[in-house]
């Protein structure tokens, strides 16, 4: 056949579709469910990375609870998933499956977010974490947050689609997510969330009221993603954070 | 018998300096400067680039003779598409955290001018165990020009390579810091990854002159 005619032309381009298609296709029907479970240890392994629980040394990297004991210190250290749901607040041991950017989605047409929240338990200490999203430079940004009843963040974990690396793909680095330690999502009253700040002279981060915490050079669009971020899902969880503190 | 004639040599051999993708025929500069604030995304990104333009290039040279004209750069965008996605996927599946580091440069891979240009260049006209050979060798040679780039970046605007500190604490002011160095923040930046490959440009045909055009 003339490999110039219009119909080889049509009849390998129809051909071609059909064969990476089909070899795309099985593919991800092949590994969906591994990849399902490696999504599903990560988020584990990051919720319990954001109240402490992970396997840091004192400087440098971070360090997750390894996978193949996730499962179970998840468990362990998790005591309660709840869900809210409005004024609704149920119980559901799958609400870390919840994916929090349908949710939010929800919110834009109108209707009841369902918002889940994790409550672990570490040392006689109880912690609540809260899943964020919001976006950064390029892509998408999320992670979670551990806040004690006083509001006061004990550890965050953020992690990103797309940011750029050595700028932006920082806001992952041990450095930076310490620094939110200790510091307070209120401001008197008022929840404020904690702003990423560039030139607030207090670039080791001894002040920890100030809701404030230094930004990584380079990265201004990303770090003002993530002052939103967190405001946004400070604004979110507002009412039961209200009733936790008026529980004393 | 020797594995590699001196010919297939050269395809390998060139690429890596005297007709280098990135210095020589200025191709494949937007990953260059996006990716090289840091050593290991620059060496992660030369090995992806290794490992798929060496197996699209087979792949491309396989199919030369019945691919047709009319459609060949879209044939050509569909083969290196799948070919990063089956990488992503399987990835995903058995080697979660690489993925993780990858996913910023399925993107960047995909759309890479290198790799359209060795397909469109060489492996449309070649056999296929010569054009396995231009393909690893333009990649390494683009590899090498970005982990050079990387490696002075990451040194001079963050003081660290592959992530450990290497002049000391900024912040506490030890090593060289304590006598007063500062890391520069422009080396962060992607202009300043041009500059850099600017004056590799520059370095490389001052010592070798017959690189220099006319005009």
């Amino acid at each position: 056949m003339n490999k110039e005619s219009n119909i080889y032309t049509v009849l390998f381009a129809c051909l071609m579709v059909i064969v990476v298609g089909s070899i795309l296709a099985y593919l991800a029907s092949a590994l969906s469910a591994k990849i399902k479970e490696n999504e599903r240890f990560e988020k584990q392994q990051n919720i319990l990375y954001a109240m402490g629980v992970n396997q840091n040394e004192d400087e440098g990297s971070v360090n997750f609870v390894p996978t193949d004991k996730v499962e179970q210190e998840f468990s362990t250290f998790i005591t309660e998933q709840l869900v809210i749901e409005g004024d609704k607040i149920t119980e559901d041991d799958q609400a870390y499956l919840i994916d929090i950017k349908k949710q939010l989605d929800a919110i834009k047409d109108g209707k009841t977010p369902k918002l889940p929240i994790f409550i672990g338990e570490k040392d006689g200490e109880t912690f609540y974490i809260v899943p964020m999203y919001g976006k950064g430079l390029w892509d998408a940004i999320w992670g979670f947050m551990a806040l004690d009843k006083n509001m006061t963040v004990q550890g965050v974990y953020f992690d990103h689609k797309a940011e750029t690396p050595g700028l932006g793909a920082n806001i992952k680095q041990r450095y930076f997510m310490d620094d939110f330690k200790g510091e307070t999502i209120l401001n008197g009253s008022r929840y404020t969330g904690i702003k990423v700040a560039k030139g607030n002279n207090d670039p080791v981060n001894t002040i920890k009221d100030d809701n404030e915490v230094d930004a990584l050079a380079g990265a201004t669009i990303t770090g003002n993603g993530v002052s939103a971020m967190i405001s946004k899902t400070v604004n979110l969880y507002k009412d039961y954070f209200e009733s936790l503190r008026n529980k004393g | 018998m020797a594995l590699l004639s001196k010919k297939d040599t050269n395809l390998i051999l060139d690429p890596l300096a005297d007709n280098n993708p990135i210095t020589i025929q200025v191709l494949g500069i937007c990953s260059a400067l996006a990716i090289t604030a840091e050593l290991k995304a620059s060496i992660v990104m030369a090995l992806s680039v290794l490992f798929v333009l060496g197996l699209g290039n087979v792949v491309i040279s396989l199919m030369r003779n019945i691919i047709p004209s009319k459609i060949r750069i879209i044939v050509q965008l569909v083969v290196v598409a799948a070919l990063v996605i089956i990488v992503d996927q399987v990835l995903k599946a058995f080697a979660y955290e690489l993925s993780k580091t990858l996913a910023v440069f399925v993107g960047l891979i995909i759309t890479n001018c290198i790799i359209m240009g060795r397909f469109e260049a060489f492996a449309l006209g070649n056999g296929v165990w010569r054009s396995f050979l231009d393909g690893i060798g333009n990649a390494a040679g683009y590899g090498i020009i970005l982990i050079i780039v990387g490696f002075f970046r990451e040194l001079l605007g963050s003081g660290t390579l592959l992530g450990f500190p290497v002049l000391g604490n900024p912040i506490e002011k030890t090593g060289l810091y304590s006598i007063g160095y500062e890391n520069n923040g422009f080396m962060l930046l992607s202009p300043m990854a041009l500059i850099v490959v600017g004056l590799l440009i520059w370095v490389q045909r001052s010592r070798n002159k017959a690189l220099i055009e006319e005009n």
